[in-house]
């Protein structure tokens, strides 16, 4: 089975890296965008069967840093 | 003062801060690879050095937090241990949990490598006793991951606690109120995103960061 981790910074935290996506954007002459955020996308190939306890343990004690980031696990399969 | 240096694939300020605790105490640090299990007996400081351990995958700190040493360092200083984090030592410890927030990326994306100017906000700690309070020291940084985010609660907490070491007295990385290192609740925990061990000898053309070891040697000197 397969996992897919969304990590995105929780709002209001600021987002440097999604402010110069926006820019560069902005500079390509794209001038509909309103805002930017970057995150991360984490596949997982993991052993059929474990546990969606598990998985949320993997993305609480590592994946995310949840001072900062919150996540959204998508199961494939 | 015995003392110990952690070293992580990819730290590489691992043997300037063996040299600055050399200098200030006389005596060699140990130096620990990230694989050990535990700190030596007798160890009076952990320093974790700053770098680019595991070349900052998934966050910068993420991966060596949870390598062998930091339980044992998470443990040590559970006991009472100084532990001092530095630039990576910093983002380290604050994974870790051993000190509140995190580090993200500098608002203004780049790169930071310059001397910075520096406000002592606590002058009672073990690492900051030789130093005056409010006083302007100048230390160099070098990061990209130096934006201390912690909430507003958090925050509050820190400063009304005096938890606030040291604050930057310019605009550096767009960091929570100016914080450029914090103590834990216990004082025996200090992680900053400046370089102390940059500024130790007349060569680096400073030497404000010689009293911070100098002064963690004359209190542990002063409660053997």
């Amino acid at each position: 089975m397969k996992a897919r981790v969304f990590v995105t910074l929780k709002g209001g935290v600021l987002d440097p890296q999604g402010k110069a996506i926006h820019h560069a954007l902005e500079g390509l002459g794209f001038s509909g965008v309103n805002d930017v955020r970057a995150g991360k996308l984490i596949e997982l190939d993991l052993a059929d069967g474990t546990s969606d306890a598990d998985i949320d343990a993997m993305c609480s004690k590592l994946l995310a840093n949840t001072v900062i980031e919150n996540y959204r696990i998508e199961k494939i399969g | 003062m015995k003392s110990a240096v952690i070293t992580f694939p990819g730290s590489n300020c691992d043997r300037d801060m063996a040299t600055a605790l050399e200098l200030a105490s006389g005596v060699k640090p140990v130096m620990l690879w990230h694989r050990e299990t535990e700190i030596p007996a007798g160890i009076d400081l952990i320093a974790v050095p700053g770098g680019f351990s595991y070349g900052d995958y998934l966050r910068s700190g993420a991966m060596a937090s949870r390598s062998p040493v930091m339980a044992a360092v998470r443990e040590a200083a559970a006991r009472g241990v100084n532990v001092l984090g530095v630039c990576n030592g910093f983002q380290v410890l604050t994974e870790s949990g051993l000190l509140p927030g995190a580090l993200m990326r500098n608002a203004g994306i780049h790169f930071v490598c310059r001397d910075v100017k520096l406000t002592v906000e606590n002058s009672r700690s073990a690492f900051t006793s030789l130093y005056a309070q409010g006083e302007q020291v100048v230390f160099p940084v070098a990061h990209h991951d130096g934006n201390f985010f912690a909430d507003d609660a958090t925050l509050d907490r820190l400063e009304g606690e005096g938890r606030v070491a040291f604050r930057y007295a310019e605009q550096v990385n767009g960091s929570a109120r100016n914080i450029a290192g914090i103590l834990n609740d216990g004082g025996n925990v200090l992680g900053m995103m400046p370089h102390p061990e940059r500024a130790v000898e007349d060569a680096h053309g400073n030497t404000d960061g010689a009293r911070m070891f100098r002064g963690l040697v004359e209190g542990l000197m002063a409660t053997a």
